[in-house]
């Protein structure tokens, strides 16, 4: 099936400025959902509040446009009451790691089989530019006007930590390692975090000297390299992408369905 | 009335009638005074297959049981007021999208932290405006087990026959106090299921588009029809919208689904109303010493009479200009600063004749509070 077909073409035009990464990040999700052959009756996609949030609309599957920062824990609901759909959760940098982090470290605590994608731009874009906590000491912003204080979460770090089983980091510019990364994220058995590295050039480039879209997605070539690389050894400064975590430990939906059979047996008992 | 006795406490007969309603997904956090709630459904519901989850806070609970509703879930949480407070945000958000769920609110004193372990009735307020932006609610209560009971019943199918959350106010009283509850068989009391599209799979399907009635069939997330749900003003295809008029025609469907139909929604008690020359009204545990003040002055020949409030919101403003047209005097017996007092006021052509006994020292207002009020204002004096 062609990946137009996986669009809701009613509601286009979609609301990104021009050079934004979030088409980038839909057409990889969408190939990696093509390509894995799951129905679109089968797929559900719960987002939260903020430009990437919009991502979920433009879909033809079940979608849930929820609250600021609430996308997960609505998506715990409709996971959790029907464990047969495969439910992926596209949010923002504010709207994953500010407004929602208490949601994002216990989704990846609890283990629930969903993919949660953090489309970071580093910046706030539907509110006009104010910096979340992952743009980093020394960006601009509206709200940092003289230059940001705020040191970022490492998001990877923060889903390592609070025991996502899947963890991984790509950008807008590696579109083909977006697409594998992704689609291995929607096959793994447990919750799994995506970090895409993405560009606003209306907000974030044009407040830090990132002049046009060409040179921001130049700047996430040249700032990132693969896990382990030589490149990494000879310049610590660069962030590493691929995937760091993949491993298997019991399912929250799995879990619960032993302790039906507990409670069903106590009663039948 | 056939069926198995109890002898348990409200928090848990409201467990019992969720079960009885076809509730079948829980989500919350711990809070006194509803706790027994969370804790008896995550003993009960995998009994039967339903789920229970234990969420990081409030708000994620409200969140959760929405989605989980979106899957065809009969789904309910329980709180008290700092939790009712945190889980504005999502109510506002079942409102707008239009999804059945039902939120208990075993009221403590407030503001804030307020007084966890004891009784008020602080929050009728808030159970409608807590949550920002015009809307409609319902809100309904119970003053005794076996209301808690069927009132939960009751909460589940205004739920499902409105698309609409509702609010069971219970207070710290009737949550924890314990009495008899007979559960009567399955079938006895009618459970509404919900209203779901006979639209076919392939055809389009409209969520937000009303029926000539006012209501929306449903359609379960992992069916046929692939839809959009979002808490933005939409429009038919629940995709976000801002044209003037399907904001103003989505605002007047969401008010007028619940206003207009106050008849089928509002429920209430009447004890000895028909010559009653002062006629008690209240509502939750306040009411049950009102009737015991009720039943103490008909033995002595006055004519005392309650009307129980069993619905709050939509608030029957027409049964009580009804009910209290041939009243002398009106007291509103409430634990809290005068709210149901406010809304009977406006609901009476006279308001001077309304008077208020209230307490809100975390204490059940008792029989001397009303007694003293009554003989007061029948210029008796204390």
């Amino acid at each position: 099936m062609p990946i137009k077909d996986y669009i809701r073409k009613r509601f286009f035009p979609h609301i990104w400025c021009s050079g934004c990464g979030h088409g980038i990040v839909l057409q990889g999700l969408l190939t990696a959902v093509e390509e894995l052959g799951i129905h679109k009756n089968d797929l559900c996609m719960v987002s939260g509040i903020g430009c990437s949030s919009r991502i979920v609309g433009y879909v033809d599957c079940h979608t849930l446009h929820t609250l600021h920062g609430r996308a997960l824990a609505f998506a715990t609901g409709v996971k959790f009451s029907k464990p047969s759909l495969n439910v992926i959760v596209p949010m923002g940098d504010g709207d994953a790691a500010a407004i929602g982090g208490n949601h994002f470290i216990h989704a990846c605590r609890r283990n629930i089989d969903m993919t949660a994608i953090i489309m970071n731009n580093r910046i706030y874009g539907m509110t006009g530019g104010q910096f979340s906590p992952l743009s980093g000491e020394g960006i601009y912003a509206t709200t940092a006007p003289y230059t940001n204080i705020d040191y970022e979460f490492d998001i990877v770090e923060l889903a390592k930590g609070s025991g996502a089983t899947f963890v991984a980091r790509t950008t807008a510019f590696h579109i083909n390692e977006l697409k594998d990364i992704l689609k291995k994220s929607i096959q793994h058995k447990g919750f799994s975090v995506v970090e895409v590295l993405t560009q606003c050039p209306t907000y974030f480039g044009r407040k830090n000297k990132q002049k046009d879209t060409t040179t921001m997605l130049e700047y996430l070539k040249t700032s990132t390299t693969t896990i382990g690389s030589k490149a990494k050894q000879e310049n610590p400064e660069l962030i590493e992408r691929g995937i760091f975590v993949q491993t298997e430990k019991g399912e929250y939906c799995d879990k619960y369905d032993k302790i039906i059979e507990k409670a069903t047996a106590s009663v039948k008992g | 009335m056939d069926g198995k006795v109890r002898f348990i406490q409200g928090n848990e007969a409201c467990v019992e009638g969720a079960i009885y309603a076809g509730c079948n997904f829980f989500a919350g956090y711990p809070i006194t005074p509803s706790t027994e709630i969370a804790e008896h459904l995550s003993y009960r519901l995998p009994q039967s297959g339903g789920k229970f989850i234990q969420m990081e806070d409030e708000i994620a609970s409200m969140s959760a049981i929405v989605g989980a509703s979106l899957t065809g879930c009969k789904s309910l949480t329980a709180t008290s007021g700092p939790g009712f407070s945190l889980k504005q945000e999502s109510l506002g958000y079942a409102i707008m999208a239009e999804i059945p769920c039902v939120i208990v609110n075993v009221q403590r004193g407030g503001p804030s932290t307020g007084n966890p372990t004891h009784v008020s009735q602080g929050d009728i307020m808030q159970a409608k405006w807590g949550t920002h932006g015009d809307h409609s609610i319902v809100a309904i209560t119970a003053s005794n087990i076996q209301d808690v009971f069927e009132m939960t019943i009751e909460a589940f199918n205004i739920a499902e026959t409105f698309r609409t959350p509702v609010v069971l106010l219970l207070d710290e009283v009737v949550g924890h106090m314990r009495e008899k509850l007979v559960i009567p068989e399955q079938g006895r009391i009618p459970t509404v299921n919900r209203l779901r599209t006979s639209v076919k799979a392939g055809v389009d399907y409209h969520p937000y588009f009303a029926r000539k009635d006012g209501r929306l069939p449903m359609s379960d997330f992992g069916g046929e029809h692939r839809y959009n749900v979002t808490g933005l003003f939409h429009d038919m295809w629940g995709f976000p919208t801002g044209s003037p008029s399907s904001i103003h025609n989505l605002m007047r469907h969401l008010v007028d689904k619940i206003d207009t139909h106050p008849n089928k929604i509002c429920k209430y008690k009447k004890f000895y109303l028909e010559d009653a020359e002062t006629i008690l009204i209240s509502y939750g545990s306040s009411a049950r010493t009102a009737l015991e003040v009720v039943n103490y002055s008909r033995k002595r020949d006055r004519k005392v009479g309650l009307l129980e409030l069993q619905t709050i919101w939509p608030f029957p403003e027409h049964v009580i200009a009804d009910l209290c047209k041939n009243a002398k005097n009106i007291v509103v017996v409430e634990m809290n600063m005068g709210q149901v007092l406010q809304l009977v006021k406006s609901a009476l052509d006279d308001p001077d004749k309304v008077y208020l006994c209230n307490r809100y020292d975390g204490t059940l207002i008792n029989f001397e509070d009303v007694l003293n009020v009554l003989r007061v204002i029948q210029g008796r004096g204390l």
